[in-house]
């Protein structure tokens, strides 16, 4: 029998464990000390536990740490880590630095579901999910794993298609008992799944990004499939009725298209829909991918969009392409090709 | 109350409908009715629950909008919440649903419909609204016994309705996936509408394939069952 990973279990599913194996509940929180604080990756490593306990642990489990097996690195010092899952499929992480910061971005799926016309990993359509541990084993087992300062899980895949492992790789990222990572310093992007915002909304602390890329129902639609199940309209009459308190934050994640998105109709119509909801807006620069009709705007134009949207009392950043020359900028992230090796 | 359940209760109100009929008319895959409370345009969805305990699930309208049921066809999940539940209703038995909503809607406009499995669905609605003229409808399965309602497609569609097996042979019925089909077509019109509907993977392929062969992406529309 395949031994089960500790990796990537909560402190709770943790003292389960130690209940099932007659060990002391206590040992649990050593454990986690073990699991998601300490440099080590195996239980063997884990001295403070007696040599039984340890013994009836590595019956069972294992430590479950997977190891990138490639990565690349970008003129701008952007790296993609290439990571097998524990089905034999394949997923990538990118980390972003940028001056005292360390970004990293998560993949929650292998593949994605939703299909949308500008992304590489909607074109590998859905090869399975993933689970809170593979999550957070991009950030972990990473060598910059200690100075990683911000997450975005903006990687592969659609974080509330598979929000039970993505609500409990958050809860494992902040927790005391876990790397007691601020809420504030993680970010969730959808493209706006209703029942699964609604439940993230009401059990995480984290920031949200939601993808909106034309605040027209029927363009969005050829944008983006999910526009049909969940329109825009239904998405954000739930983030109006949400309070955000101070802290928390949402944003708007706007990849600008040539001639699709970019024009005065869409920056009147983008205050008009988000109205009464204190929000920024991150425009994001397009990456074509191969056989892509879409073209990305220029930097004119770029500029101009964004003092629009600024005029209009809308805050408004554009965001920096990093890691381009390697696929690890937004929306490039594939894996297709290991998947059909 | 917490918000998540406000969510579920109060979600686009949900309708009790008592259950018409629910057929098994291939394994595993069955036909719902209830009786039509609302107006709908063909090619439109519901959101469908047996219980206030999870969320609804969507699912295409899969019947004429003069008619006086409303039907819905699904396919059991293995492991789903929702359509194990469903599968088990007979008549009598209650359902919740809600207002039909969404926007791929069929038009008099010439179209290809393309679908594989139960995403035959809105174009049946389609086509029982009386839609199906200048249409060509492309539907792919993995079995023969996976064309639902080919009896009447076939009849009433002609050459016009193109079924692809890709695990079993049979005359009439190419051999292959959907894009396999596709590839072979010489003139795929560019200045027709394409409705793609099903599983992502069919739908990002066709898409790209359509793209490449030059069809607009503006007259590209695809409803994933995700
Ligand atoms: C626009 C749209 C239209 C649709 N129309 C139709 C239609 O006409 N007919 C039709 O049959 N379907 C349709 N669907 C799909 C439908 O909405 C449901 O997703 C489907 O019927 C499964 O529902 P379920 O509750 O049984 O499964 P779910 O409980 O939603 O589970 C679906 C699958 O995911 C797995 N799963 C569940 N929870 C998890 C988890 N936490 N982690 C990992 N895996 C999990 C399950 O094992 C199962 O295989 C449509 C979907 C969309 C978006
Ligand atoms: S943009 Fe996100 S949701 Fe859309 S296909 Fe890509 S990974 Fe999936």
């Amino acid at each position: 029998m395949e031994k089960e990973a500790l990796f990537g279990k909560t402190l709770e599913e943790l003292q389960q464990v130690c209940v099932e194996l007659g060990l002391p509940k206590f040992t649990a929180n050593q454990l986690t000390d073990w699991l998601y604080k300490k440099p080590v990756s195996s239980i063997d490593e884990m001295t403070n536990l007696s040599k039984k306990a340890r013994e009836l642990l590595s019956e069972k489990y294992t430590f479950g740490l997977i190891d990138p097996t490639r990565v690349q690195e970008s003129r701008d010092g952007t790296k993609k880590y290439l990571f097998p899952t524990i089905h034999g499929k394949y997923i990538e992480t990118a980390m972003i630095p940028d001056k005292d910061r360390k970004t990293v971005c998560v993949s929650s799926q292998v593949g994605c579901k939703m299909g949308c016309l500008f992304c590489m990993t909607g074109k590998q359509g859905f090869q399975g999910q993933l689970t809170a541990g593979e999550i957070v084993n991009q950030i972990r087992s990473i060598p910059e794993w200690e100075e990683v300062s911000n997450i975005v899980y903006m990687g592969m895949g659609e974080p509330f298609d598979n929000l039970d492992e993505v609500l409990k790789s958050t809860q494992i990222l902040t927790s005391e008992w876990g790397f007691a990572m601020s809420p504030r310093r993680i970010t969730v992007s959808s493209i706006g799944i209703v029942p699964g915002l609604v439940r993230f909304l009401n059990e995480s602390d984290c920031h949200l990004a939601i993808s909106l890329h034309t605040p027209f129902h029927d363009e969005r639609q050829k944008l983006m499939p999910v526009e049909i199940a969940y329109p825009l309209e239904e998405v954000l009459r739930e983030i109006r009725n949400w309070d955000f308190g101070r802290q928390r934050r949402v944003s708007f994640e706007y990849i600008v298209f040539h001639g699709l998105n970019d024009t005065p109709a869409h920056v009147k119509e983008m205050a008009r829909v988000l109205d009464g909801i204190k929000c920024r807006i991150n425009l994001i620069r397009f990456h074509p991918i191969p056989d892509t009709p879409l073209k990305g705007t220029d930097e004119a134009t770029l500029q101009e969009f964004k003092d629009a949207l600024e005029r209009k009392g809308i805050t408004t950043t554009i965001r920096a392409s990093r890691g381009q020359d390697i696929y690890a900028a937004c929306g490039l992230l594939s894996t297709k090709t290991l998947m059909k090796n | 109350m917490a918000k998540a359940e406000e969510y579920v209760k109060a979600e686009r109100e949900l309708f009790e409908e008592t259950i018409v009929n629910n057929v098994e008319i291939s394994p595993g895959v069955f036909l719902l009715s209830v009786k039509r409370r609302f107006d709908f345009l063909p090619g439109q969805v519901v959101k469908l629950a047996v219980d206030r305990v999870q969320p609804p699930r969507i699912y295409s309208i899969c019947s004429g909008n003069h008619e006086q049921e409303l039907r819905i066809l699904f396919n059991i999940k293995e492991g789903g919440y929702l359509t194990p539940k469903l599968a088990a209703l007979i008549p009598g038995d209650k359902v919740l649903v809600s207002q039909p909503y969404g926007g791929f809607a069929g038009s008099a406009k010439s179209a290809w419909w393309i679908a594989t499995g139960t995403g035959i669905a809105p174009f049946y609605s389609m086509f029982q609204s009386g839609l199906a003229d200048n249409k060509v409808l492309v539907h792919g399965a993995s079995y023969l016994n996976q064309f639902y309602f080919e009896d009447e497609l076939d009849w009433a569609m002609g050459k016009n309705y193109r079924r692809c097996c890709s695990r079993e042979q049979s005359c009439d019925v190419f051999h292959g996936r959907v894009t396999d089909y596709l590839r072979t077509v010489e003139n795929l019109p560019a200045d027709v509408e394409y409705y793609l509907c099903g599983k992502a993977l069919m739908v990002v392929e066709v898409r790209d394939l359509l793209i490449s062969r030059g069809i607009p992406y503006e007259n590209i529309i695809a409803e994933i069952y995700f």
